[in-house]
């Protein structure tokens, strides 16, 4: 029997450079692994100590005044996440559905593309659009121009993931309505919707998550307050502003006020990713890596 | 009989119509949407266009106070922090997604925990990073990272100055950070893409892992993760809150990576609401207009690489 020798000093020095390469590649994950580890743990350290029920019903004191809460932002974040949801789903969905329906056409390439290009868009110049269509008109900051902003965030995901769940609906399902005589509009709308519901509560609920984190956008369009708000047309408080606006002030008890509002963020997230989880088992895994 | 079949078609048509024709008004909404963007932004950068020209691009001077408007300081911030956050996240993204899709293949349950903590990673938003970045990352990269890079390499020009913390080196570790979860996401589709055809014939010929990773598949792969990897450089620039944080927000043009800095994005933050004159509201617009550029390049060339190689003849250009 020959035996052959390929190159590169045969197969012990082609062994070593597996094993360190493989060693490299665990090394990796363990970098890549270790912020999350940090993060969440010194968001849980340093947040656990400012939250009590206070801290979520009453507004902020002035620094040095304790007792403090974030009722204003809760509530601003919540007023602004529901609008923007209210605006973003119709034309997500819509759009989504066109995306799956029709993939054929022109507008599908265009639209499909156009939405993956502004899923990754710097969500600052949202907010410059925002300030100029919205903000320079009015005259103020408001609620409304913040949820404008967010729904601008929040359609490509559901658009994305709409697409996506609706693609997998099988062509079967589609078949047997269509054999019993029922129109498409139909189709679409009682058969196909139906079967892919979970991958369109998944994409609503990720928009959600994402929404509520997002910062920069709502700098330029709903700015701060610390009441809460009694219209949609002034200027209004939400979570993640006041963990940048505390975060960055010189004072302490400012400073805890912001870890326990990013507790409370970093909770939000955990939760509706691991509801994300339950809702629809491993089935979407691929397509949550493309947002 | 002939009418009710034809009365009942028309209906069916007229529904079809209708559904069409809303769900398409959605989809040309997202390419208005994009449109209308860039038209407003350049409008409204009108007077600062006029005003300074090409000369925007190239002045190094920032001062609002006597109306001087450059933007290469941030222009320099937003591309080094950006290339350092690919220099750093890159090999470390293409490592777990070799894990991923390679070692990990017959271990789901390794591989699904691992993608579950990879994705809560993109999940943090941004001002968390910004804040662990100030109170942890900041003390740590100024008190044990940098003190050492100084002292034992200050006479590399890249490490001349002496460590303060809020500077580009730490704001491409963050950003390397956040782009992690999106090379790796997007590199293990790709590489999870690759036939496995590719990968029997090279362990045919009795290679070792190892072999068949970077002579099957990586080259296979290749343009897809370029794409990946472009992707990444598109978040990372156009990423706010974090870098804000911990930049030091002081415009310079340093060949230093520990001297404080400024980018696009957090200059918006900082000075958008604060604008005292129609010029200066109209140059801080055109910022917004360069960073809406930048994207929108990044972004086409991206989606472009990564739409070829997952999503095959759909798309071709």
């Amino acid at each position: 029997m020959t035996t052959y020798r390929l190159r590169k000093g045969g197969s012990t020095w082609r062994r070593y450079v597996d094993r360190i390469m493989t060693g490299l590649i665990l090394l990796a994950v363990a970098i890549a692994v270790i912020p999350l580890i940090l993060i969440v743990g010194d968001v849980a350290y340093q947040g656990i100590p400012a939250i009590n029920l206070g801290f979520l019903t009453s507004l902020p004191t002035p620094p040095g005044t304790p007792g403090g809460g974030i009722a204003n932002a809760i509530v601003g974040s919540a007023l602004m996440v529901g609008l923007a949801t209210l605006i973003a789903v119709p034309i997500g969905v819509g759009a989504g559905i066109y995306f799956s329906e029709w993939p054929e056409s022109r507008l599908s390439l265009v639209s499909s593309f156009t939405n993956d290009v502004l899923a990754e868009f710097p969500t600052i110049t949202l907010g410059i659009f925002v300030y100029i269509i919205i903000v320079a008109p009015t005259r103020t900051f408001s609620a409304l121009a913040g949820a404008a902003a967010l729904a601008i965030v929040m359609v490509p995901i559901i658009a994305r993931t709409t697409e996506e769940s609706l693609k997998i609906v099988p062509v079967s399902l589609r078949e047997a309505s269509m054999a019993l005589g029922i129109p498409r509009w139909k189709t679409v709308l009682k058969v196909v919707i139906s079967t892919g519901r979970a991958g369109l509560a998944t994409g609503i609920l990720l928009s959600v998550a994402r929404a509520a984190g997002e910062t920069a956008p709502l700098i330029l369009t709903a700015l701060y307050s610390n009441y809460i708000p009694k219209s949609l047309l002034q200027p209004t408080g939400s979570i993640p502003y006041l963990i940048y606006y505390y975060g960055s002030s010189p004072f302490t008890d400012w400073i805890t006020t912001a870890w326990g509002a990013a507790l409370l963020l970093v909770a939000f997230m955990l939760v509706l990713n691991l509801s994300v989880k339950l809702l629809i088992g491993r089935k979407f895994a691929g397509v949550r890596a493309e947002i | 009989m002939a009418n009710l079949s034809k009365s009942s078609r028309r209906a069916r048509s007229r529904g079809d119509v209708v559904l069409r024709s809303l769900v398409a008004t959605a989809a040309i909404g997202i390419v208005a949407l994009l449109l209308v963007l860039g038209a407003e932004l350049v409008n409204n950068s009108g007077l600062s266009l006029t005003t300074y020209g090409l000369g925007f691009l190239t002045g190094t001077v920032w001062d609002p106070v006597h109306l001087v408007f450059g933007a290469l300081p941030f222009i320099y911030g937003t591309l080094l922090t950006s290339g350092l956050a690919l220099l750093i996240g890159l090999p470390i993204s293409l490592g777990v997604a070799i894990f991923l899709s390679e070692k990990a293949r017959n271990r789901r349950g390794m591989g699904s925990l691992l993608g579950a903590l990879v994705e809560l990673l993109a999940a943090v938003p941004s001002v968390i990073y910004g804040l662990w970045g100030l109170f942890f990352l900041v003390p740590v990269m100024k008190n044990y990272v940098e003190p050492p890079l100084h002292s034992y390499m200050g006479f590399l020009p890249i490490f001349g100055t002496t460590p303060i913390g809020t500077d580009f080196l730490t704001a491409g570790v963050i950003l390397a950070i956040m782009i992690i979860p999106t090379v790796t996401a997007v590199s293990r589709d790709i590489l999870n893409a690759v036939p496995n055809s590719q990968r029997e014939a090279m362990y045919s010929l009795g290679a070792t892992d190892w072999e068949v990773t970077r002579k099957a598949v990586l080259p296979y792969a290749r343009s897809g993760i370029f794409g990946a990897t472009i992707l990444g450089l598109g978040r990372a620039v156009g990423e706010t809150m974090a870098v804000t944080m911990v930049i030091g927000n002081a415009p310079s043009i340093s060949a230093s990576l520990l001297s404080e800095g400024y980018t696009l994005t957090s200059l918006i933050v900082n000075q958008f609401n604060e604008t005292t004159s129609s010029l200066y509201a109209s140059a801080m617009v055109e910022i917004g207009l360069i960073l809406f550029a930048l994207a929108l390049a990044i972004n086409f060339f991206a989606r472009v690489l990564v739409w070829r190689m997952t999503r095959g003849a759909r798309f071709r250009i």
